[in-house]
């Protein structure tokens, strides 16, 4: 029951994990799957900052009296995630705006039946 | 002072020209800057391989911090060699893409295509060269970002729609890779190759480390378009501006083959991949549909750059084929098919491109009588198709030769066959061509049909000649490969 308790982060990430990538495969609507795509890599962001933790481990900026901090790097490689999946949902929505003119509609089955794209 | 930044050059320079070809914005300009930066990339590579060759190892400390707490770029003798295909290609395939571009994407958008590029190959170097996991994602996605906007950049809607799909797949890829380095952050808590490979195997009996291996392995594996993780390759290929194609068919999925040798046999090891985990017989049991199913569904392809990058399913199959035999001459045999594919699947690309160029499209109907119309695309086209075969004298034999001598090695006499039956079905979808460029009369259109212009058949015949150049000498391809391959597998051990 503890060691149940004590990973509930890791919990959230793989319930967060599933739901996006579950989005991504069922969903129709492209709008929506760029949706299941951010929730995926958010989960990912969770899984990272859990690992930097350091039990008893204060925030990393140096005080005095202080001996344990967490470890600062896993957020700084987020920040680079971070910036990475805005970009790619940019990108996304870029294409999406331009597959919306050229077929007039985002659903993936419309697509389909017009020219057997997807 | 140059010449010890050459590693650091290598990135650096592709990576300030892409916003710089913004400002200059006069496509002609922008081109002519972009062929410079190519061919200064591909010197510089050269470079760095030689050097490697003759001293050994490079590693550069990035900003002046000592690894493993700093970013290290380390070039070895695999990785140059990835660097030179990767430049090389970036070169030729840039030379060809100004006449092609100026043909096939609305002016206003040409300067965005040579930046995009430009991206594209600092992404593809920076895989290579870096010596440190979480920058492997951080290039992957550079490379992978200006990879969608290449294809979206295809004349057809079509476009559009593929580079979606790669987005997500290709998106998908690269959070299951990050993840796999997050898992191998949390049990040895360094980012840098070398120091992951001394320190994993304290801890290679982990869930966490076999979760990090099968995450990284599906991850590089869709990046790579193994079978059956492909379905993004296929309407890419086809429908992206045909230099993209060219030159995103010849390094994309090869620098992914690049990142899968350097986890599997540089960080974990050939004992862990092949003996504790089964590694080999997953690889393999993906690389035999690859090769059969790739090749069974290109013969029915009526686009034929749909049908090339069918075709490339299965070549990417023989080559994971090569590795899954987790031997010397297995992994020679994969690494000299990335160099050979790579030659002769941007040779045929571009060979594509020079029809599409008068035809707009490169349907089987479009061949109808070409090899008298355009003798020297033809006899290009052809020239690549007995390299995909793997007739003798050119590359694609050397390769097929190599990975035939692996298999009864190990005893696999069946895996023989399957190579030679792939090579039966490639005759049979390049015939197809050859049947309608050869024995079928002109047909009749209003489109003025000539030979393409030169500035796109010099680049063509660069590769196509290249490919038979290294199907006859081939003591470099041979001789890097091979060192290279006993590199990776004395690496783990």
């Amino acid at each position: 029951m503890n060691t149940f308790l004590g990973l509930y982060n890791y919990w959230i990430v793989i319930v967060l994990m599933m739901t996006g990538f579950y989005i991504v495969i069922a969903q129709g609507n492209l709008i929506k799957k760029v949706v299941g795509l951010n929730i995926f890599q958010t989960s990912v962001i969770i899984l990272y900052v859990s690992m930097g933790k350091v039990k008893d481990g204060a925030a990393p900026i140096l005080t005095d009296g202080i001996e344990i901090y967490s470890n600062p790097l896993p957020h700084v490689l987020m920040l680079t995630a971070i910036v990475v999946g805005v970009a790619t949902t940019a990108l996304a929505l870029a294409l999406i705006v331009r597959i919306y003119e050229d077929y007039g509609s985002i659903e993936e089955d419309d697509i389909h039946k017009q020219d057997g794209s997807f | 002072m140059i010449s010890d930044n050459l590693p650091a050059l290598q990135v650096v320079l592709p990576l300030i020209a892409a916003p710089l070809c913004l400002i200059i914005h006069r496509p002609k300009l922008v081109w002519l800057f972009a062929l410079f930066i190519c061919l200064i990339s591909l010197g510089i590579s050269i470079e760095l391989l030689s050097a490697v060759i003759n001293t050994g190892p490079i590693s550069y400390e990035m900003g002046d911090w000592a690894p493993p707490w700093g970013i290290e770029y380390r070039v070895d003798k695999i990785s140059g060699f990835v660097l030179l295909i990767v430049s090389m290609i970036g070169a030729v395939v840039m030379l060809y893409a100004g006449k092609s571009i100026e043909h096939e994407i609305a002016p206003h958008k040409q300067t965005l295509f040579y930046s995009a590029y430009l991206l594209c190959l600092t992404g593809l170097l920076g895989i290579v060269i870096t010596g440190d996991a979480f920058n492997i994602f951080v290039f992957l996605e550079i490379s992978s970002l200006s990879t969608y906007t290449l294809v979206s950049l295809g004349k057809d809607r079509r476009a559009l729609t593929a580079a979606f799909q790669y987005l997500i797949m290709g998106t998908l890829g690269a959070t299951f890779i990050l993840i796999g380095i997050g898992l191998m952050y949390m049990m040895t808590g360094t980012l840098n190759i070398l120091d992951l490979a001394q320190r994993i195997p304290e801890v290679l009996e982990t869930r966490t480390i076999r979760a990090a291996f099968a995450f990284l392995t599906v991850g590089i594996c869709l990046k790579l378009a193994l079978f059956p993780l492909h379905l993004w390759l296929p309407n890419s290929y086809a429908y992206a501006p045909s230099s993209a194609s060219a030159f995103l068919s010849a390094t994309a999925t090869k620098v992914a083959i690049y990142v899968l040798l350097r986890f599997v046999f540089t960080i974990f090891g050939v004992t862990f991949a092949f003996e504790i985990m089964p590694m080999g017989t997953v690889l393999m049991l993906m690389a035999i549909p690859a090769i059969l199913i790739g090749s069974t569904v290109a013969i029915f392809q009526q686009n034929i750059k749909r049908m090339l990058a069918y075709s490339s399913v299965a070549q990417i199959g023989y080559m994971i084929l090569g590795i899954s035999f987790a031997s010397v001459t297995g992994l020679t045999s994969g690494i000299l098919h990335l160099f050979n594919h790579a030659l002769m699947k941007g040779g045929l690309f571009l060979a594509l491109g020079g029809i599409a160029y008068h035809m707009g499209a490169a349907r089987i109907e479009h061949f109808k009588g070409l090899g008298q119309i355009m003798p020297w695309t033809m006899a290009a086209i052809v020239v690549g198709g007995l390299s995909l075969i793997g007739v003798p004298l050119t590359v694609g034999f050397i390769s097929k030769w190599y990975l035939v001598l692996a298999a009864l090695e190990q005893g696999y006499w069946p895996i023989a066959v399957v190579v030679l039956v792939g090579s039966l079905l490639a005759v049979i979808y390049m015939w197809k061509l050859v049947e309608a460029a050869y024995f079928n009369n002109v047909e009749p259109s209003e489109v003025v049909v000539k030979e393409a212009p030169l500035q796109l058949l010099i680049p063509t015949w660069l590769l196509i000649g290249a490919s038979i150049y290294f199907g006859i000498n081939t003591d470099l391809t041979i001789g890097v490969a091979q060192q290279a391959a006993e590199m990776l597998m004395g690496a783990g051990q």
